[in-house]
């Protein structure tokens, strides 16, 4: 990090508004931009305006203004600390579970400010895979089950369970198991059973928090191909460290810097002709 | 060698051996204990100590049945006083309390885990025996039901703590109530911490006797109900010990291999489950 400061106009540090005239001259609605065909008439799922986090006295993202489209990968990327994670956290409000967070800005869900969402709703709707596996210290059913339990699902538990399986790709390989403990699973299996019970409850979107920094590359092809078969019916939003993921498995990205949405555009273009210095000399490896 | 370092090696040799032979003393107070009970208590206990009332002065035989049921039933008041609030303490403390508060009951926990039991006996003693106008089970229970409240609660807390963030996260964000997440992730997880945590309370608190004497008193027959008087292995052996006949003096032994036998298998055997099943991987 010490020589971002080389590729970073001293203007930018002064304040948060400052940074968004600076901002205004980027394209930073560029989803909507006509020259990529087949993107305007795409729907959007996120509207993101002005979007201010908090810890405390700390400021964690610096109005962030985004658009997500639905049915698409959608990656974050950025340094250690840059606030991807929390913008991302932002998303289906799981940063209130972090003390002394605050948020300003409106993050609209088709339309719906999730701010005045029944909490246990909107996370119904955007459903959440962490970054290293957490299944719950039950059997591999139970795990998957969960969320249809909460949320007093009345149809078939076993048919339920069983499709959001094949959906993560895991069920041929537990299928005969199902009652063991989901710790008997390998690591790429587990995040595959998160992302499984995330998706038991059929969420409009998905967020991955860093979903495989803690898995090996077959593993990560795994998940990285699944991405591409639910974004079919889902819509991803993707944080990685890793920038060959984000230029792999995703259509779109966003690159962060201390807090600021630098550069958002389609993944192959912010990965050949980025517009920004610093996104350049982040993808390059000059930093970060 | 050099005189210095001749000087090191035995000053580690002497230390190394201090710290070995303390460790030794207090490995044998437990068997020095053990054994003494074994060999004074060991030959009175028989089939008609488990299941025969005390025999009158003078006359030989007789058993303790009354007192072990008694101190089954004082045990079993005090786990339903002192559990439910002790985890539901503990939970507050580790998922909601706040900084300064959640100190300030921490600390009065503490404070608490070490008032004198006869003290927690003259508590039992002010609000339900003097309202009820009578020693009983229930009184008894209640007090040590006090007494297993602070262990519970911060063994609740610190096993409740252990559990790994990312777990709670995920409950929460699949829409998971705060409360939701607790009951169906968080506590199960804990869970065979918390039960340890539970028994060795309840194994501390068997051995009481001071909050007992003015609470369940003590029965020479068989205790007719929650609200009468009640017998307890410890208030036996107070009460045999004290007295002038031998035969009391043997029964008494026996009485207190058999309350510490159950100390110990109770520790031992909550350990080893604990041990045995770590309910999370870290």
């Amino acid at each position: 990090m010490a020589s971002a400061g080389t590729v970073r106009s001293a203007d930018n540090m002064s304040t948060p508004d400052n940074s968004m005239s600076e901002l205004g001259a980027l394209p930073r609605k560029f989803p909507i931009s006509s020259e990529n065909t087949s993107v305007s008439d795409r729907k959007l799922r996120f509207k993101v305006s002005g979007l201010k986090m908090f810890y405390g006295q700390k400021q964690a993202l610096h109005s962030i203004d985004l658009e997500i489209l639905a049915n698409v990968v959608t990656a974050l990327i950025g340094p250690s600390g840059c606030g991807k994670s929390s913008f991302l956290r932002s998303l289906n409000r799981m940063t209130e579970t972090v003390r002394h967070a605050r948020i300003e800005g409106e993050i609209l869900l088709d339309g719906q400010n999730i701010m005045n969402m029944d909490v246990v709703k909107l996370r119904r709707r955007v459903g959440m895979v962490f970054q290293r596996p957490n299944p719950f210290p039950k059997s591999i059913f139970e795990n998957v089950a969960y969320g249809l339990r909460i949320n007093g699902y009345k149809g078939s538990l076993s048919d339920s369970v069983e499709h959001s399986l094949r959906r993560a790709a895991l069920w041929d390989e537990v299928k005969d198991q199902l009652h063991k403990s989901a710790y008997a699973l390998s690591g790429g299996q587990q995040q595959r059973l998160c992302i499984a019970r995330a998706l038991a409850v059929d969420p409009e979107v998905l967020l991955l928090d860093e979903p495989c920094s803690a898995l090996d590359p077959v593993t990560t092809a795994k998940i990285e191909e699944l991405l591409f078969q639910l974004k079919a019916s889902c819509t991803i939003v993707i944080v990685t460290h890793n920038m060959q993921q984000a230029a792999r498995a995703s259509d779109f990205t966003a690159f962060l810097l201390e807090g600021k949405l630098i550069e958002y555009q389609p993944t192959p273009k912010l990965f050949t002709t980025p517009s920004d210095p610093r996104t350049e000399a982040y993808i390059t490896g000059r930093f970060g | 060698m050099s005189l210095r370092t001749a000087w090191r090696k035995s000053v580690n040799v002497i230390m190394l051996s201090l710290t070995g032979a303390c460790t030794l003393v207090i490995i044998s107070v437990l068997f020095f204990i053990l054994g003494y009970l074994i060999w004074n208590g060991g030959k009175d206990i028989s089939w008609d100590f488990f299941t025969k009332l005390p025999a009158p002065v003078g006359e030989p035989g007789g058993g303790m049945a009354n007192a072990i049921v008694g101190s089954g039933k004082l045990l079993l008041l005090a786990m339903l006083f002192g559990v439910p609030i002790g985890v539901l303490g503990g939970v507050y403390l580790a998922e909601f309390g706040g900084r300064t508060f959640g100190f300030l009951v921490r600390y009065t926990t503490d404070l608490l885990n070490g008032v004198p039991s006869i003290i927690i006996g003259i508590f039992a003693y002010t609000v339900v025996v003097v309202p009820m106008h009578r020693f009983s089970a229930l009184a008894g229970g209640f007090a040590l039901g006090v007494m297993t409240v602070p262990i519970t609660v911060r063994s609740t807390e610190q096993f409740l703590r252990a559990v790994p963030n990312p777990l709670r996260e995920g409950a929460l964000a699949l829409g998971a109530s705060k409360w939701k997440s607790i009951v169906t992730v968080i506590l199960p997880a804990a869970s065979s911490g918390i039960i340890t945590g539970i028994m060795l309370a309840l194994a501390r608190v068997a051995g009481e006797t001071a909050p007992l004497l003015f609470t369940a008193f003590n029965n020479h027959y068989w205790s007719s109900g929650w609200n009468q008087p009640v017998s307890s292995l410890p208030v036996m052996i107070y009460l045999y010990a004290l007295s002038g006949y031998r035969d009391w003096h043997e029964q008494a032994w026996a009485a207190g291999l058999v309350l510490l036998a159950f100390v110990l298998v109770v520790n031992v055997s909550t350990r080893l489950v604990l041990s045995r099943r770590t309910s999370v991987p870290r």
